[in-house]
């Protein structure tokens, strides 16, 4: 059976967040011509296909680094916890660099893009990553924990 | 200016990340916990985000031009492969491991986060080792087959 801890449920925040995240989509692709994917844009920077393919994605990249910092500056920055080791950092970080890479896409660029284009492809790439991430907490927490 | 507007963008796209709470590792895994306390609020992030993508990918469907005149770049790939299958399952087990996935790493960078820094560092190495390892492959296909 799920719990479902009431408590840290945040249904409100949670979908206006995911309406301003829809928005910034919408502007990408109707304003750019782009889908936002997060891990294509930035992991395009490593393999530029061609002159003037940089400049928009750093831009883009920079406004997601620099939006916790506006948000400091008008409101409060609610607090984030990361609570992996070093270690796992690492690790984490590379599977996710190479992973998404290699499944050509991440939760923005399949789960958020790919979704609403109605894209199988994409159906089975957020499946298949949900469900791995929902598996890895299992072990990590209840298997191994 | 053409780079204020991605540059805008991107704040839009990180402010809804703040907002909605995936910026915060600790909110994802417990999303991801469904034997634990299961907190379903990033279900709903995907709904909000998706109620609007559904309706500018639709309009964005009929347009051969952006409103400014560029090229709209839809993805052309169909297929179901290998590709697509191991590397969302590496990708999953890295977003288990730490909750953290490439956009809320890139506002966990700019909060000053020292972990934050060390998984973009992480993530830019499996991004250029997956750059390396498909040139690698492509040039060993072109020696292998020196006609094409």
């Amino acid at each position: 059976m799920i719990t479902i801890d009431w408590l840290h449920f945040t249904p409100a925040s949670a979908f206006a967040g995911g309406l301003l995240i829809g928005l910034a989509v919408a502007l990408l692709i109707l304003l750019e011509g782009r889908i936002a994917g997060i891990s294509g844009i930035v992991g395009g920077l490593l393999q530029p296909l061609r002159q003037g393919d940089v400049a928009w994605r750093l831009a883009f990249a920079l406004g997601l680094v620099a939006a916790p910092l506006l948000y400091r500056w008008l409101l409060i920055l609610p607090p984030s916890h990361i609570d992996a080791g070093w270690t796992t950092l690492v690790v984490a970080g590379l599977l996710v660099g190479f992973g998404s890479r290699l499944g050509s896409g991440c939760t923005s660029g399949h789960g958020v893009c790919g979704l609403s284009r109605l894209s199988p492809r994409s159906l089975v790439a957020t499946i298949v990553f949900m469900a791995a991430g929902f598996a890895t907490v299992f072990a990590a927490r209840h298997l191994f924990a | 200016m053409s780079i204020l507007i991605p540059l805008l963008i991107g704040l839009v796209f990180g402010c809804g990340l703040i907002v909605s709470g995936m910026s915060d590792p600790a909110k994802v895994l417990a999303f991801l916990d469904l034997a634990g306390d299961w907190d379903p609020s990033l279900a709903l992030v995907m709904a909000g985000a998706i109620a609007v993508g559904l309706v500018a990918f639709r309009l964005a469907g009929r347009r051969a031009t952006s409103l400014r005149g560029k090229p709209i770049q839809m993805p052309t790939a169909r297929q179901i492969d290998r590709r697509l299958l191991a590397g969302s399952t590496l990708f999953g087990v890295g977003w288990g491991l730490a909750g953290i996935c490439p956009g809320p790493a890139l506002v966990l960078l700019g909060t000053g986060a020292a972990k934050g820094f060390v998984f973009v560092l992480a993530m830019f190495a499996g991004m250029a080792i997956f750059t390396a390892s498909e040139r690698l492959s492509r040039a060993r296909q072109a020696k292998s087959a020196p006609d094409q």
